[in-house]
């Protein structure tokens, strides 16, 4: 942000900080669906709490992979720095799968809670339970189209200065999610399990 | 640039903490190390802590130049966050309080009042 700096960086610096904005809002987002959670988790009226219906290992190994991905996708930006086109998809795409294998397993847990009758419609504490962790599963699922676009793109016209400015901006967006599930984890599922 | 670029030392120190972090959590949950608010008080605390390293070394929040407009737009979000979720659980609270049933009534009052039965 010096005044000396050139004007591809002054165009970083207004892109990265309107995406800052908005990730900011977004985090409002998830605010108000944590505090709704909080209000309701305990309305479970009748039906199963969160102790009987949550397996703390298996959300253990979701929370893994999510932070594994987000490691790789800091790779990935790491070597797009160093001009390393290929190295950039290799991690890009590393990160694609354990992305998808998390939303695979989230997908796995909700269809078996549906299965089991435990659907959004069942309780307060499951609707609140439902949109909570299922709008961060879109968020990831989001995050997931974006890396398949920018891979195409990066395997068309190389790392271009526009190229690694929106492989920075998918970054960030990639480790904002995983920030936000360290909340999920801990406030939905270890609180839960207490 | 708004915000530094992160090194592979960085991303790395930011990745091994995290994942002790999130075992550490984990492990007081499982093995019930600790009871009740301790418990509860303790993995939040690990979760901000979290928080606090995933900025850092992930997000690189901090290592901007000034104005760090990075900086105050984040501290703005977390005092309307807080506003929010406290605001939310403080404003039902009273309201439960405030409608309870009037078996509900006597046990508070009781435990309110410190009465022995």
């Amino acid at each position: 942000m010096t005044k000396q700096a050139p004007s591809v960086h002054k165009d970083d610096a207004k892109t990265l900080f309107g995406f800052w904005i908005y990730l900011m809002t977004d985090c409002i987002l998830f605010a108000s669906l944590f505090a709704t959670y909080a209000v309701l988790h305990n309305n479970t009226f009748g039906g199963p709490s969160g102790q009987e219906l949550f397996s703390l290992p298996f959300v253990l190994s979701e929370t893994i992979i999510l932070l594994v991905s987000s490691f790789t996708c800091g790779l990935g930006l790491l070597a797009a720095h160093r001009g390393e086109k290929h190295q950039v998809i290799g991690w890009f795409i590393i990160t694609f799968l354990l992305g998808s294998a998390f939303l695979a397993l989230e997908l796995t847990e909700f269809t078996h809670l549906v299965n089991e009758g435990y659907s959004w419609q069942r309780s307060g504490f499951l609707s609140a339970f439902f949109t909570l962790v299922g709008t961060h599963g879109l968020h990831i699922a989001t995050g997931l189209f974006w890396i398949v676009v920018m891979m195409i793109r990066v395997a068309k016209t190389g790392l271009t200065v526009v190229n690694k400015r929106r492989l920075t901006v998918l970054s960030l967006f990639w480790h904002f999610l995983d920030i936000v599930w360290i909340f999920i984890f801990t406030i939905v599922y270890l609180m839960g399990a207490l | 640039m708004g915000a530094g670029q992160g090194t592979l030392a960085t991303y790395t120190a930011g990745f091994i903490l995290s994942l002790i972090l999130t075992l550490e959590a984990y492990a007081l949950v499982a093995y019930q190390v600790l009871v009740g608010p301790a418990l509860v008080a303790a993995i939040m605390v690990t979760a901000v802590v979290q928080l606090l390293v995933q900025l850092v070394f992930f997000l690189h929040l901090g290592s901007e130049s000034k104005p760090r407009w990075n900086m105050i737009v984040f501290l703005f979000m977390v005092m309307v966050l807080l506003i929010l979720v406290l605001g939310s659980l403080w404003i039902m609270h009273n309201l439960n309080y405030h409608t309870m049933s009037p078996s509900e009534t006597d046990t508070h009052i009781i435990h309110d009042e410190g009465i022995q039965r």
